[in-house]
């Protein structure tokens, strides 16, 4: 899976917990939490989708690296291509 | 002294969503028990309940896509009837970022709250070693105060947001409780009534005690036979019954529509002593909450002219229907007119005193008496009853309606209601 793809796929994943009328002004920049209005609590779930959804494990500690989408991406990239 | 009104209602109940269709259901006298496969499938004796029907649409209508992802059946059910009380105020719609509302509170109760969250997900997810599966709203959903709290965000609430909890008086003491925080001034309105959950985890244990009815699995619509020679054991159910109750002067001062007023209320306890035990009451208990719900609410035991009762559908009827008449001081033949909304809704256990409390209103406020049902063979030992108890719907311009609710642990709540008058 290529960059592109992790972050259309990690895009359409947040979605359900994105809170702001106006998706198309997401980019690498947005804040989960500040910018697009994500549930800090619903967290874990999103943790937990990524997951399942690119078969990686996320140490705890790692959760942090989620706080931009470009850098969630990137975490998700270099997981996978871990994997 | 503040005097307290009721200026909104939401229902879902196992016969009817919503309060338009409810008015309908209780005036044909249309029964919500249906066959339940899941008790049958579990080989319970009762295999009959009262599970609302709650379409998808109404669910995500009412709930929106983060708290249907969520929530539980006890959750759901206590949103949709709140948000349709709240609505039926007329009070502004919520939105995300509204400000808090600092003068309206809830009280919504529940007996079992989030079990079926803790029995369908909670309990294998840690048995098989996937804790960290849980996710993030496991820990709400398994609150005793799951559905208050729920509630409680959507709207805003900045009074007091609370869940109270007594077994099958549950949603009647919610509504004395929140009487009580109007009239001494406390808060402007509070959203009063209780939930239940659709969950054969709760039903499992009632089965297990023998107080369900198992004799009528292949005729569910006449399984629950309050009054009846041939009352057989109670049919669990579930729902949710929300009702606003405001100030007066605060209702009249947002031209609010008035239901009813509430004269006053009480809960008790008998100690489980004197006939009382844990799942019995003690008839002294029952009298005495009857005559100081009375009394607070200055109303006379002969101007009582409808009781909705709490009457299951089981032996004890009889004795609950004796002791209302010590209470009142009125024989069986001169007793008011007397139903069972349970012979329609089987027993909503926590929140049955709040789904019937909606029922009680609306018939004093429309000016009917549904039908109790499943009682044509009348209880011999209070035969003379027979005449006050309607077996099908009639018209009855009633003015003082009395609900009285009983608890597992010898818990008793008494309600009041007027109807308004402009």
């Amino acid at each position: 899976m290529n960059r592109d793809q992790v972050r259309s796929t990690f895009l359409e994943l947040i979605k359900p917990h994105i809170r702001i009328a106006d998706t198309g002004a997401i980019s690498d920049s947005s804040l989960l939490v500040n910018d697009l209005k994500v549930n800090s609590t619903r967290f874990v779930d999103i943790i937990l989708e990524v997951e399942d959804r690119f078969n990686i494990t996320i140490p705890d500690d790692d959760m942090e690296r989620f706080g931009r989408v470009g850098d969630a991406i990137e975490f998700i990239c270099q997981k996978a291509d871990a994997a | 002294m503040n005097r307290v009104v009721i200026t909104g209602m939401g229902i879902v109940a196992p016969n009817a969503v919503g309060l338009d269709a409810y008015r309908r259901a209780l005036n044909e006298g249309r029964s919500g028990i249906g066959h339940a496969a899941q008790m049958k499938e579990l080989d319970f004796a009762c295999q009959v309940a009262g599970i609302p029907q709650v379409s998808d649409d109404t669910a995500r209508e009412y709930l929106g896509p983060e708290l249907l992802r969520n929530s539980n059946s006890c959750m759901k059910y206590a949103v949709i009837a709140s948000l349709e009380c709240w609505r039926d105020a007329n009070l502004p719609p919520p939105q995300v970022d509204s400000d808090v509302d600092w003068n309206t509170a809830a009280i919504i109760g529940t007996s079992n709250g989030g079990i079926d969250t803790i029995g369908d997900f909670v309990v294998p997810e840690t048995d098989g070693g996937r804790v960290r599966r849980l996710g993030s709203s496991a820990a709400e959903r398994v609150m005793a105060s799951c559905a208050s709290a729920s509630v409680g965000g959507l709207l805003g609430l900045g009074g007091q947001v609370t869940t109270n909890s007594s077994a099958c008086a549950t949603g009647t003491e919610a509504i004395v409780n929140a009487y009580w925080m109007i009239r001494e001034g406390r808060i402007e309105r509070v959203l009063a009534g209780a939930s239940e959950a659709s969950s054969v985890y709760i039903w499992a244990c009632l089965d297990a005690l023998r107080v369900t009815m198992r004799k009528s699995n292949d005729r569910p619509e006449a399984a629950c036979r309050p009054l009846s020679a041939t009352a057989g054991g109670l049919v669990p159910a579930a729902g949710a019954g929300i009702l606003m109750l405001e100030n007066l002067a605060s209702a009249e001062s947002r031209k609010a529509h008035i239901y009813a007023e509430v004269l006053g209320g009480l809960t008790n306890g008998g100690g489980q002593r004197n006939g009382g035990s844990i799942t019995a009451s003690n008839p002294e208990g029952v009298r005495r909450c009857v005559q100081e719900a009375l009394e607070i609410s200055r109303a006379r035991p002969s101007e009582i002219d409808y009781i909705n009762g709490h009457l299951t559908g089981t032996t004890a009827d009889a004795k609950e229907i004796r002791c209302l008449s010590a209470a009142l001081g009125r024989s069986l033949r001169d007793m008011p007119w007397v139903n069972a909304t349970k012979s329609l809704i089987g027993h909503g256990l926590g929140a049955a005193g709040s789904m019937e409390s909606v029922a009680a209103v609306l018939q004093l406020a429309d000016g009917f008496l549904h039908a109790s049902i499943n009682c044509e063979d009348f209880h011999p030992e209070i035969a003379e009853l027979a005449p006050r108890v309607p077996q099908a719907s009639i018209s009855a311009q009633c003015q003082l309606a009395l609900k009285t609710s009983l608890g597992f642990g010898d818990i008793n709540s008494c309600v009041v209601y007027k109807r308004w008058q402009n």
